[in-house]
């Protein structure tokens, strides 16, 4: 589905990313960890067109594409979750979900009724039954529920691939269950998911591939059945490196 | 009880129908008759989502405190004085509540006005260049929506604070009345002779004509509310109960036709409030029913949210200033009218912090994104009849200015402890 191959990213003297490869399938959940530093935002912002790769193809369906910006992205059905959400306080959940893309009825008015009824149809089809209503402002909200909103926001436009940046940081452990389970209901939607995360726990609980990023090189990709939170660990600290910048890449170095 | 299981059942046919979508619905059968609105409101109320109570609370203090101490408080007459007063510093709020949904300032809107009706009587004076009275009011809003544009370039584009720009503003327009001024006349003042002009703020309805406006309003108001509320539930969805829309437009004729019948006891419905009316129902319109008003709060509540989701922040923020010069422009001819002359004091005294004062008495944010357009009616409503009972009982002016202060901090203290009470509850 969504697939990148050697791609890298330089920000003045620092290599962000080395020739990464990765890749995420339709109805899967692909984690995306490593330590900070290691690259998985840099990633993301790539993917999601907020500065491009200096080399390296992204491929879409199979395809070639380029992307310049997050209209871009957006276009391809590509649709990020930024941890801080970006929802206005001062809304209510169907206004928040629809926000930059509301209805409208004879081009002046806003159609509330059917945006109302999307929204509560999106997350219906994603089991969020947490919500009181969808006209409640999000201000009131929880965290869990903020994230639920956001999530379900990102799948309203026929997205294929949705990013997660880190949707459980700062949840309690019920609302954690939440997210993860609203998670594996994207993927069961035929989504390809992304999700950061530094949890182990919550990857093994709802991924099914994971890949680890070390020193902006990517440095394994498990089968979450075929793997233990051991080895993932391992390759998150010490994972082998491929290539050394500024060598040939025959001359790659094994683990120090 | 047995009305409430007659509203259920369709909504109960819908959920068996789509089963996946019960949770809402059912959460909102239980919400639909009256008890359960009201029920919600008071719940609502004592978590702190007090909405206009305090202010409606307000007036009736007001009401009756000045109607104790005076004896023409009350009277027709001052109704009717009371309601030429607000006008302008209502229209001129309007522009501040949009400017405030998204969290900036205008310091500048009072000389702004000045400068709008400074322009409209320069332009009619007689053979000098004696321009028929429509154009010159086009010309004056014209010129104010224009300096709300420039403002806002500067705002935006080389990101001054608006307190800043606008505070520059508030220098600048009071030298350029000062300037306007002094070279068209020796006096200070220029008299305005146009009828149509004088007659904004010193014209009366007929007390048929004012009736019959008030029918007007309250039916379309009636027939706005009946169709949302037969559109939802004919979409399956959630809708406030029939009886309650009955109630508030029960209250709202009350309301209007005691409002119009004690004016026509008086001189009649004055032609500066119809043109409030009519400029309250537009802005409201725009502000929460189309896709810019939604624009609007979402800049006010979080700009980089807006940003991300494609809207051109910016480009709001340029239209929100625009929209206040215009109405800075409108206000400022309805000034000029009431007071038949322009001065080189014009828009100076108190004008701007009754300005603001209004609009945040009326319940909008200083810091953006909460608050709607009718707050400046019922802000201007509160600063008007403080003034007015203060002027009749003769206090002087260092009393009233302590007095306005202060119930500006109640009003602002009142807003600060309900969102305390919120966020205790857990709503905020």
């Amino acid at each position: 589905m969504l697939e990148c191959r050697g791609v890298s990213k330089a920000f003045g003297a620092v290599q962000a990313l080395y020739r990464v490869d990765f890749e995420v399938r339709s109805g899967e959940v692909m984690a995306l960890v490593g330590d900070n530093g290691a690259g998985k935002s840099t990633l993301i912002k790539g993917i999601a067109g907020i500065y491009p790769f200096d080399e390296g193809d992204v491929r879409f369906d199979g395809a070639p594409v380029r992307i310049h910006g997050p209209r871009d992205a957006a276009g391809l059905g590509i649709e990020v979750v930024y941890q801080d959400l970006a929802l206005a306080d001062n809304l209510d959940v169907v206004a928040n979900m629809f926000l930059g893309r509301e209805r409208r009825r004879g081009g002046i008015v806003l159609d509330e009724a059917s945006m109302e009824r999307a929204a509560e149809e999106t997350l219906s089809s994603l089991s969020v039954t947490t919500l009181r209503s969808v006209r409640q402002r999000v201000i009131g909200l929880s965290g869990g529920q903020r994230q639920a909103v956001a999530v379900a926001k990102s799948v309203m436009w026929n997205s294929k691939v949705v990013i997660l940046d880190e949707p459980t940081a700062a949840l309690g452990v019920a609302q954690t269950r939440q997210v993860l389970d609203l998670v594996r209901r994207l993927a069961e939607q035929n989504i390809g998911v992304v999700m950061i995360s530094h949890n182990l726990h919550d990857v093994f609980e709802c991924a099914d591939r994971i890949t680890v990023l070390r020193l902006g090189q990517q440095v394994a990709v498990f089968e979450r059945a075929e793997t233990t939170q051991q080895e993932v660990v391992h390759a998150i600290t010490a994972g082998a490196l491929r290539h050394v910048p500024g060598m040939a890449d025959s001359a790659a170095v094994e683990s120090r | 009880m047995s009305e409430r299981e007659t509203r259920t059942t369709p909504v109960e046919e819908e959920t068996a129908a789509t089963a996946t979508r019960g949770s809402f619905v059912r959460a909102t059968a239980e919400e639909q008759t009256l008890t359960g609105y009201s029920r919600r409101w008071l719940r609502r109320v004592r978590s702190g989502e007090l909405g206009s109570l305090p202010i409606i609370v307000a007036l009736i203090v007001i009401a009756v405190v000045f109607g104790v101490l005076n004896d023409t408080f009350l009277t027709e007459r001052n109704f009717t004085n009371l309601l030429l007063q607000m006008s302008a510093v209502a229209t001129l709020a309007i522009g501040i509540v949009f400017v405030l949904l998204i969290g900036e300032i205008d310091l500048s809107i009072a000389y702004v006005s000045a400068v709008g009706g400074v322009v409209m009587t320069l332009l009619i004076r007689e053979g000098d260049p004696g321009w028929p009275w429509w154009l010159a009011i086009l010309a004056a809003v014209g010129v104010t929506t224009l300096i709300g544009f420039l403002q806002s370039i500067v705002i935006t584009k080389a990101g001054v604070p608006s307190f800043v720009v606008t505070l520059a503003g508030l220098l600048i327009w009071s030298g350029v009345v000062l300037i306007l001024m002094t070279q068209a006349s020796t006096t200070g003042t220029i008299r305005i002779s146009d009828s149509v002009i004088v007659g904004i703020a010193n014209e009366f309805l007929t007390d048929a004509s004012g009736m019959a406006l008030g029918a007007i309003v309250v039916i379309a108001f009636a027939v706005s509310r009946l169709q949302t509320a037969r559109s939802r539930r004919a979409g399956g969805l959630e809708s406030k109960p029939t009886s309650l829309i009955m109630l508030q437009i029960v209250g709202l004729a009350i309301v209007t036709f005691a409002a119009v019948y004690y004016a026509n006891l008086d001189r009649g419905v004055p032609v500066a409030t119809v043109i409030l009316g009519i400029l309250l129902v537009l802005w409201s319109f725009v502000a929460s029913r189309t896709r810019f008003g939604r624009h609007v709060y979402a800049v006010g509540g979080n700009a980089e949210a807006a940003r991300r989701a494609g809207i051109r922040v910016d480009r709001i923020r340029i239209w929100v200033f625009m929209i206040n010069g215009f109405m800075a422009g409108v206000g400022g001819i309805m000034l000029a009218s009431r007071l038949r002359s322009v001065a080189t004091s014009s828009g100076g005294g108190d004008l701007l912090l009754n300005v603001i004062a209004a609009a945040v008495i009326g319940g909008t944010s200083l810091f953006g994104g909460v608050g709607r357009v009718t707050s400046a009616l019922l802000g201007a409503l509160v600063i008007a009849s403080i003034n007015s009972g203060m002027n009749l009982l003769g206090l002087p002016q260092g009393t009233r200015n302590v007095i306005t202060g202060a119930v500006l901090l109640v009003a602002v203290l009142i807003d600060a402890l309900s969102k305390r009470m919120r966020a205790a509850h857990g709503v905020a």
